[in-house]
C-alpha cells in the first residue's frame, strides 16, 4: 500500500544508492526544508480559507465564493496582492529588528514542525525530548511578537505586545502541565513513543478523568498561546486596531498572518497526537475486528481528521464568543487553571502510579 | 521634524484612539491618558464631522429644514424628523389627523429598533464578538425594507413633513410588519443566548463605568444611559406626544447604572417597541395622512421648544422664529453630546478595554455629537 512512509523510505534508498551517504543527507536536508516551506505556505493558506468559510456560515452568510471553484483561490490571489504591495518600514521605527521581526515568528513556527508525526512513520525528526523542544521552540514565538511591537515605535503596538508577552507567557504554564499529564501515563517525551502507547485506545478514553481536564484546559492555554480570540488580546481590533502588527503591511504582514495560522495547526497537531492517538486509528482494546477495519483508513487522514478537527473547535470559539479583559485574562490563568493543572497533575500521577487507568 | 514623545510629565502614556479607529464608530477622537493598562483621563476632541448643520437651518425654511436633520443622528432619523415635524406644528398650531400620529409613532417604534438592532451588534463586536453584529443585520435589514417601501428611503427617512407624513402607507406594511415581529421575536431569546447569557460578556460588563444616579443626572445624560442608573427621563412617558398616552408600554428602569444595566435597559426595550408596535399595527385609523396646511410656513414670531425620545435619549428642537420665511436661530438639543460628556468620569481608573466597553454601551452617533 502507498503511505506516506513508503514513498519517504523509497526516496532514502535511492538517494543513499545513487549518491554518497554524506551527499544524500545533505539532498533530504534540502528536500525537508522545502517540503517545510511548502507546508507552511499551504496550511497557511487551506486554513485562512477553511477559517473565513466557517465565520461566514456562522454569520449567515457565503463567504468568499468568486475566485476559483467555491472560492477556493481568494486566499491565494489576497497572498499575491499582499506580496506585491509595498512592505512599508515607519520612520523612527527601528529598522533592523522590524524587519526581523515577522522572520523570528515564522522560523519558530517552522521549527516546531519537525517531531510531528504527520502519518505511519512520517516524521522529519523522531527526537526523543520531542514534547519539550515543542513547548520549548514555540515559545521563541513570543520574541517575535514583543520585538515587532517594541520596534514598532506605535503605541498601540507596544501595548499589544506587552499584552502578548504577558499572555504567552502564563499560558505556557497550563499547556506545559497538561502535556505533562501525557508525559506522566506514557513515561516518555518521545512523540512517536506517545502515539504508540495509544495502539490499545486513545488516552482522552484511557485516561479518563485527569486526561479530560488536561484536554480541556490544553485547549483553552493554546487557544490563548495563539492568540486566539477569546483570547486575542494581543492585537485586539477594537481596542488596539490591530496590536503589534499594525504597522506592518505587504509580505511582512502575511508572514505574521500565516504565522498564525501554522501555530493553530502545530497546537491542534500536538493536542491530537498527544490526547487523540496522532496517526493511531481508533482503536478499542482487543476487539480484533473492529481494530483492523479501522487500520484500513490511511494513517495521515487519522491525523488529518483528528487535527482539523480540533482547529474547527478552535474556530469556533472564535466566532462565538467575545473577548476578555486583560486583567480576567491574567485571573483566569494563575487563579483557575494553573491550580486547577497542579492539582491534575498529582491526580494524574496517583492514577498512573496505581494503574487505575485502561 | 519634532519627534512626538507621547509621554506627558508625570511620565503616562498618551494615545489617540480615533479620529479613524474602529470602537469610535465614526470620527471621534479621543485622548488618553493611560498608566499601564489603566485609564487616567480621556479627553474627547469633537469636530471632525461638524458640518454647521443648525447654522444651514436658519437659511431653510420650515419645509426644507427637516431634511438637514435625518443627517445627524443617523440611526434615528424618522425620531429627528418626528421632532421638527412637531415644533413646527406647534408653532403653527396646525393639529395632525389621528391616522398621521399612528404612522408616526409606528414608524418611530420602527426606527428605534433597528437603532437597537444595530447598537446590540456593534456593542458585541466592540466587545469582541464578531458573529451577533451579522444577525442583527439580517434583522434591521428587514425593518430597512418596510422603510423603504413606504417611506422611498432605508435609512434617512425624511418622511415627516409638517401636518403629517408626507405620503401614505404601503399596502403591505401592515403585513411585512407583522411578519417582521413575529421572526423578530423568535430572534430575541437568540440574541440572549449568543451575548445576554455569555459569560465572559457578562464579566465585560458588569461593575464597568458606573454612572450614579445623581452624575447622571449632573452630566445631562438620558436615554436608555440615563435609565440604566435609575433615572426617569422617559420622554414618551413624562412628556407624552402623539399617541404614547394611548399606549401601554413600561419605562425601563435598572439600578446598577453599569454597562450591563444599559445593555439589558436597551434590550428590554427592544421589547417594549415590539409590544407598542403589536398593539397599534391593527388599529391604524382611517383617514387623511396628513393636514392641510399653507403652501408657504410662516412661523409666528417666538421661541418654540420640543422634545422627543430617540433611540439614544431625549432630542429636543428649539427654534427661534421672528415671523420670517425661515428660522432666526435653531438649536438641536443633542443625547450623544450629553452621554458622552460622562465618558471622562465613567472611564477613570478602568482599563482600556472597559472603555471600549463603557463606549458600546453608551451607543453613541458621533454625527449626532457634532452636527
Amino acid at each position: 500500500m502507498i503511505s506516506f512512509e513508503y514513498i519517504a523510505n523509497s526516496i532514502d534508498t535511492w538517494l543513499n544508492a545513487t549518491f554518497n551517504s554524506g551527499l544524500a543527507l545533505a539532498i533530504e536536508f534540502v528536500l525537508v526544508g522545502v517540503l517545510c516551506i511548502g507546508l507552511f505556505a499551504v496550511l497557511g493558506l487551506v486554513l485562512i480559507m477553511m477559517e473565513r468559510k466557517v465565520s461566514a456560515y456562522m454569520q449567515v452568510r457565503l463567504g468568499p465564493n468568486r475566485v476559483g471553484p467555491k472560492g477556493m483561490f481568494q486566499t491565494t490571489a489576497d497572498t499575491l496582492k499582499l506580496l506585491f504591495k509595498e512592505g512599508l518600514t515607519p520612520t523612527g521605527s527601528d529598522r533592523f529588528l522590524f524587519n526581523l521581526a515577522p522572520f523570528i515568528v515564522m522560523i519558530a513556527a517552522m521549527l516546531v514542525l519537525a517531531p510531528i508525526a504527520f502519518a505511519k512513520n512520517f516524521q522529519i525528526w523522531d527526537i526523543n525530548i520531542g514534547v519539550l523542544y515543542v513547548s520549548a521552540v514555540s515559545s521563541i514565538g513570543v520574541i517575535g511578537i514583543l520585538m515587532a511591537g517594541w520596534a514598532s515605535n506605535n503605541k498601540y503596538s507596544l501595548l499589544g505586545a506587552m499584552r502578548s508577552g504577558a499572555q504567552i507567557v502564563s499560558y505556557e504554564l497550563s499547556a506545559g502541565l497538561s502535556i505533562l499529564v501525557i508525559v506522566i501515563f506514557t513515561g516518555d517525551l518521545s512523540i512517536s513513543k506517545i502515539i504508540e502507547s495509544q495502539q490499545t485506545g486513545w488516552w482522552i478514553f484511557r485516561g479518563h478523568i485527569p486526561v479530560l481536564i488536561a484536554f480541556v484546559i490544553y485547549i483553552i492555554a493554546v487557544t490563548a498561546e495563539t492568540n486566539r480570540a477569546p483570547f486575542d488580546l494581543a492585537e485586539a481590533e477594537s481596542e488596539l486596531t490591530a496590536g503589534f502588527h499594525t504597522e506592518y503591511s505587504g509580505m511582512k504582514f502575511a508572514l505574521f498572518f500565516l504565522a498564525e495560522y501554522v501555530n493553530i495547526f502545530i497546537v491542534c497537531a500536538i493536542g491530537a497526537t498527544l490526547f487523540l492517538g496522532g496517526w493511531m486509528p481508533l482503536h478499542i482494546g482487543n476487539w480484533e475486528a473492529f481494530n483492523t477495519v479501522m487500520d484500513y483508513i490511511p494513517s495521515s487522514l487519522w491525523f488529518i481528521g483528528k487535527t482539523f478537527f480540533l482547529i474547527f473547535v478552535i474556530m469556533w470559539f472564535r466566532w462565538t464568543f467575545p473577548r476578555l479583559r486583560i486583567d480576567q485574562l491574567l485571573t483566569l490563568e494563575w487563579k483557575y487553571l494553573l491550580p486547577i493543572s497542579m492539582f491534575n497533575l498529582l491526580l494524574a500521577t496517583l492514577i498512573a502510579i496505581q494503574g487505575w487507568y485502561f | 521634524m519634532v519627534e512626538e514623545v507621547g509621554v506627558n510629565d508625570t511620565g503616562d502614556l498618551i494615545i489617540n484612539v480615533g479620529p479613524q479607529h474602529p470602537s469610535t464608530h465614526g470620527v471621534l477622537h479621543l485622548v488618553i491618558t493611560l498608566n499601564g493598562e489603566t485609564i487616567k483621563k480621556i479627553e474627547p476632541h469633537l469636530g471632525y464631522i461638524h458640518r454647521s448643520i443648525e447654522k444651514m437651518c436658519e437659511s431653510l425654511s420650515y419645509r426644507q429644514f427637516i431634511y438637514v436633520t435625518s443627517r445627524m443622528d443617523y440611526l434615528s432619523s424618522h425620531i429627528n424628523n418626528h421632532a421638527c415635524a412637531l415644533t413646527v406644528e406647534k408653532g403653527l398650531q396646525i393639529e395632525i389627523p389621528e391616522r398621521a400620529k399612528y404612522i408616526r409613532v409606528l414608524m418611530d417604534e420602527l426606527t428605534r429598533l433597528a437603532s437597537h438592532q444595530l447598537w446590540w451588534g456593534a456593542a458585541a463586536m466592540d466587545v469582541g464578538a464578531l458573529t451577533p453584529f451579522f444577525h442583527a443585520f439580517r434583522e434591521r435589514e428587514m425593518i430597512n425594507e418596510i422603510m423603504e417601501e413606504t417611506c422611498g428611503a432605508r435609512l434617512t427617512m425624511n418622511y415627516n413633513v409638517p401636518g403629517g407624513v408626507m405620503a401614505d402607507i404601503h399596502p403591505n406594511f401592515q403585513r411585512k410588519t407583522k411578519d417582521f415581529l413575529k421572526f423578530f421575536k423568535t430572534k430575541l431569546p437568540e440574541y440572549d443566548e449568543m451575548v445576554t447569557g455569555n459569560i465572559i460578556f457578562q464579566n465585560r460588563m458588569k461593575g464597568v463605568g458606573i454612572l450614579s444616579k445623581a452624575d447622571a443626572i449632573s452630566y445631562g445624560c438620558s436615554g436608555p444611559t440615563a435609565r440604566a442608573s435609575g433615572v426617569n427621563c422617559d420622554i414618551r412617558k413624562l412628556y407624552p406626544y402623539e399617541i404614547y398616552d394611548k399606549v401601554q408600554f413600561d419605562e425601563i428602569l435598572d439600578s446598577s447604572g453599569d454597562c450591563y444595566g444599559r445593555y439589558l435597559v436597551r434590550m428590554e426595550e427592544m421589547r417594549q417597541s415590539i409590544s407598542i408596535i403589536e398593539q397599534l399595527i391593527d388599529n391604524i385609523p382611517e383617514g387623511d395622512f396628513q393636514a392641510k396646511t399653507k403652501a408657504v410656513l410662516k412661523l409666528p414670531k417666538g421661541e418654540f421648544y420640543t422634545r422627543v425620545e430617540t433611540a439614544r435619549g431625549d432630542f429636543g428642537v428649539y427654534i427661534v422664529s421672528e415671523g420670517g420665511l425661515t428660522p432666526y436661530r435653531i438649536k438641536f438639543r443633542s443625547p450623544g453630546f450629553s452621554n458622552l460628556s460622562a465618558l471622562n468620569h465613567m472611564a477613570c481608573g478602568q482599563k482600556i478595554g472597559d472603555m471600549v466597553a463603557i463606549m458600546a454601551t453608551l451607543d453613541l452617533v458621533i454625527p449626532d455629537i457634532d452636527r
